[in-house]
């Protein structure tokens, strides 16, 4: 197993309304992170502290194997950064923003700049306050990707797109990861921009990470079923199960530790199995975080 | 968005049996036939824009069903005989028939009633699939 592009253990920062606690996560190369959390759940704190911009009270961060905040200048040689919040110089053209960073930035790949120009429809002549909010938004990215970073953050790049930018701006992403040394971090409030491509998904809430492990699972471990439940008779409880809703003899049951055993357990508890489905990231995210708010352990 | 294998999100079914199936399609209709070689895991992720975990999710479970073979470094294949791997739907297919009549037996429903029902569904899904 090689080193994790980046890794948090134990970060913490408390601000008067709002304090981030406990956080670990960490990322292997190649691979995609989804990192899902309501708006002001700790999303871009926790981003911003990964890169320097802001120092964490507590805990260890590093990014690159640097050790953050203080190895920043080293670690950002390979990291790029876009967030939904920068602003670029609006008398300046796209293409004098290109020139810029390809003359601060250790490797600038001019030939993908040309192809991301074309790809994206940008005018390389326009200045960038006749951007609309997709096209600024697909120019930030341009000038992230065209560095070839080794790691990409992008905090909500998504939000406020159209279906074309944003169709445009994931596949460039799984581009990327074409290449198993290239990583990508991106933050959504939206569970659905993060489904489709993310190998590993992290959930936040309230400045806590709730969970934090690979797509696959999460998606295996959490099923609803429904069941004909013999009449006035109490489910048994089963490991995992963390909410039943009845109304008359049909029975909803939702666990975040399926296996087969479970419908043969209701069998025997003299219930009849109606359906097993598989939820969505959304119906997983909303429980997730129902469930940890229930329980303030 | 030139890639043939069609994902959906508005699919109740996980994203990897949704590739698994249409590996299986392009299979059985010899497109791809026994030795030929399957793109690579992050290829495919790329083509298809979902995650590299799903795809390798999707190969593995086609490994274990023989449909497929990984060869260290070389990349994954279609196995001979892959048909094997059909047959194993086959049982699939059984097992769920067997439901089926152990349901229709439970609930008295006539067999009769069961292929009528049986024919609608085919009916449904052929013109949701047009």
């Amino acid at each position: 197993m090689s080193a994790p592009v980046f890794e948090l253990s134990g970060v913490g920062k408390s601000y008067p309304f709002f304090k981030l606690e406990g956080v670990r996560i960490q990322l292997a190369p190649g691979q995609i992170m989804g990192f899902i959390g309501a708006n002001g759940a700790g999303k871009s704190t926790t981003i911003r502290i990964l890169m320097g911009l802001i120092a964490q009270q507590c805990g260890e961060v590093r990014l690159l194997g640097h050790p953050m905040p203080e190895g920043q200048a080293l670690a950002k040689r390979d990291v790029a950064f876009v967030s939904e919040e920068m602003r670029l110089y609006s008398g300046a053209t796209v293409e004098q923003h290109m020139q810029f960073v390809a003359s601060v930035v250790p490797h600038w790949d001019a030939t993908y700049a040309q192809q991301l120009l074309r790809r994206f429809n940008l005018q390389p002549q326009q200045k960038t306050k006749g951007l609309s909010h997709g096209q600024r938004m697909k120019a930030l990215v341009l000038l992230a990707l065209a560095r070839r970073p080794r790691l990409l953050v992008l905090d909500e790049p998504m939000t406020g797109l159209d279906p074309v930018a944003r169709q445009e701006i994931l596949a460039e992403l799984m581009d990327i990861v074409t290449d198993e040394e290239r990583s990508i971090l991106f933050s959504s409030h939206n569970t659905q921009d993060v489904e489709q491509v993310s190998d590993q998904i992290t959930f936040i809430d309230r400045g806590r990470i709730i969970e934090s492990r690979d797509k696959e699972s999460f998606l295996e471990r959490w099923r609803r079923l429904q069941l004909e439940v013999p009449a006035g008779k109490p489910l048994p409880p089963f490991a995992g199960v963390i909410d039943v809703t009845s109304s008359g003899r049909t029975a909803v049951v939702t666990t975040k530790a399926f296996t087969p055993e479970l419908p043969a357990f209701y069998n025997q508890a003299g219930a009849v199995v109606r359906e097993v489905q598989h939820m969505t990231l959304e119906e997983i995210f909303v429980a997730e975080v129902m469930s940890s708010r229930e329980d303030p352990s | 968005m030139n890639s043939t294998f069609l994902i959906s999100q508005a699919d109740p079914r996980p994203m990897y049996l949704q590739l698994m199936e249409q590996i299986c399609q392009r299979i059985a209709v010899g497109d791809w036939p026994a030795g030929h070689e399957l793109p690579s895991i992050r290829a495919l992720a790329a083509d298809v824009r979902v995650s590299v975990i799903t795809v390798k999710r999707a190969y593995l479970e086609l490994e274990r069903q023989n449909v497929i073979v990984t060869r260290q470094g070389k990349g994954s294949f279609v196995a001979d005989g892959a048909d094997l791997g059909l047959r194993l739907r086959a049982q699939e297919l059984s097992d769920h028939l067997r439901a089926v009549a152990s349901l229709s037996l439970l609930l008295g429903v006539s067999v009769e009633e069961v292929s009528q029902r049986l024919g609608q569904m085919r009916d449904e899904l052929t013109r949701e699939k047009s």
